[in-house]
């Protein structure tokens, strides 16, 4: 049995189509792909993420926990601002990759991957054991209390205080929830709870993700369709975010990422903070960084018209396999196919590749990432 | 609801056949390009191409997805249809028209009997 989201039942009256990912029965589009995909470049768009899963971290030895686990300098963060990061095995493999959110001085939210939840959890359980204070932090899988919307798009910005019109009551403190910058977090009034809104998103257009519970986020759904319909905000599912993602090159798990590729070779780096001390998978990492990898993470763009490159499909250099598609798609922007995979460094360094498709060879052209960049 | 015309034959993978004499054109049904949703791509078999009834000889790719087309009928591949290459949205906004994919001269006419009726192909899609 598959598990549904609060707002499976929205799904179902606005026509939804749905399929099975990750074990949730989500939707993957409503209207058209095409046409949510443009919407959110264009105007607004609203996802259901409540598959994604939470973890919380709190106590007095959470911060020097998650400094250990994760990649990134968690002592960054002052209360209200969250980092993109990564969990990595021992080999600098990756665990998940994830948003870690400071919320109070003692208290952390993850957003981890639906797929990954299970692993995620079972992995910094593990870690929480080893741990010398661990009686000074206090970790939580809270997936099942929480459920999630993303609203991205250039016209949010326009409609999304009429939706919460409050000042933030916790985390950082903000007059309007438009007073957020990227990757800050603050708690809101809504109805007669509260509901957690980040600047934040996997679409590479500005915009929000709003955290709350159950009842909360069906209203929460609601009232943003209705105050953005003027704005042509559309539902969208699952499909517009995968190729609104892999146009900015951000990778999905399964996808670009695994526990058999490190941060390194994903082009990550930034994310992993090598001078914080000691973590999980430093060793590694640091090794990688010094010496380079053994493959490498490209975004390339098909370069005469073909079918659209898919993830498994061969990438090709010099007359020889060299590599594997990881995601790939007809890019509904940009009008060709795009897509990334997994090249040794030095074909990764000269730019004419080919797609292996269906057995032919189709020219293609490494490109800088984000292969879409928004306009200004 | 999707369009089902009474005037001709389908297939159980979604294709539609018109069979003129001799000839029968081929393309995909209304319901097969609203689940097929954007078309974005089109591949069609060169004329002079032999193919047997159930053989793969065309490929519908979506954003998200490649699907195979099969022949619904044993011949010789006469006509491809180029404007549905240039343009594969065709194949969604006409797909009983402008968005035809291929045309066959049949080698064995007697096979058009163990097409679908519209009636039939109406009951397996729930139209």
């Amino acid at each position: 049995m598959l598990k549904r989201t609060a707002l499976f039942s929205a799904h179902q009256k606005q026509g939804a189509r749905l399929i099975d990912f990750g074990g949730w029965e989500m939707p993957v589009q409503y209207s058209g792909l095409m046409a949510e995909h443009l919407a959110v470049r264009k105007a607004a768009g609203i996802f259901d993420i409540s598959h994604m899963g939470e973890v919380t971290v709190s106590g007095p030895g959470a911060e020097a926990f998650l400094n250990w686990v994760l990649t990134n300098d968690i002592r960054k963060l002052v209360p209200g601002e969250g980092q993109y990061t990564l969990m990595c095995n021992e080999r600098g493999g990756v665990v998940d990759d994830l948003y870690a959110y400071k919320l109070s001085a003692e208290v952390y939210l993850l957003i981890i991957n639906a797929s990954r939840t299970a692993a995620d959890t079972a992995w910094m359980t593990a870690l929480w054991e080893e741990f010398p204070r661990r009686d000074e932090v206090n970790l939580h899988d809270t997936s099942h209390n929480y459920s999630a919307v993303a609203v991205q798009g250039p016209k949010v910005k326009d409609f999304i205080a009429d939706c919460f019109p409050n000042v933030s009551c916790a985390a950082m403190r903000v007059e309007r929830v438009t007073d957020l910058k990227k990757n800050q977090i603050a708690e809101f009034h809504f109805e007669n709870g509260g509901v957690l809104i980040s600047r934040t998103g996997y679409t590479g257009e500005d915009g929000f993700e709003i955290v709350g519970e159950d009842g909360m986020i069906r209203h929460v759904w609601k009232k943003i369709l209705e105050k953005g319909e003027p704005f042509g905000i559309k539902a969208c599912g699952l499909g517009a975010r995968d190729t609104l993602r892999t146009e900015v090159c951000y990778p999905l798990y399964g996808h670009e990422l695994d526990e058999e590729t490190t941060p390194m070779e994903a082009g990550l780096g930034f994310f992993v903070s090598l001078d914080k001390g000691e973590f999980i998978g430093r060793k590694v990492l640091a090794e990688q960084k010094a010496h380079g990898t053994k493959k490498k993470l490209v975004a390339f763009k098909m370069a005469d018209k073909s079918a659209p490159p898919r993830a498994h499909y061969p990438i090709w250099a010099g007359g020889k396999a060299v590599g594997v598609v990881t995601s790939g798609t007809q890019s509904p922007s940009l009008g060709a196919g795009i897509g990334m995979g997994y090249v040794p460094p030095e074909v990764a360094k000269q730019h004419p590749i080919e797609i292996e498709i269906r057995g032919k060879h189709f020219p293609a052209v490494i490109v800088p990432k984000p292969i879409y960049r928004k306009s200004p | 609801m999707s369009n089902i015309p009474s005037d001709l034959k389908y297939t159980k993978s979604h294709e539609w056949v018109r069979v003129t004499g001799n000839t029968a054109a081929i393309g995909i049904t209304d319901h097969a390009q609203a689940e097929l949703t954007d078309i974005v791509f089109v591949e069609l078999p060169e004329a002079g191409r032999a193919v047997k009834a159930g053989d793969t000889c065309a490929v519908v790719e979506s954003v998200k997805t490649a699907s195979d087309i099969y022949a619904p009928l044993s011949g010789e591949i006469l006509e491809s249809n180029k404007s549905v290459v240039d343009s594969p949205a065709l194949a969604n906004t006409e797909p009983y028209g402008g968005g035809w994919f291929f045309k066959i001269k049949l080698s064995n006419p007697a096979e058009v009997n163990s097409l679908m009726s519209p009636e039939q192909y109406k009951a397996q899609v729930g139209g």
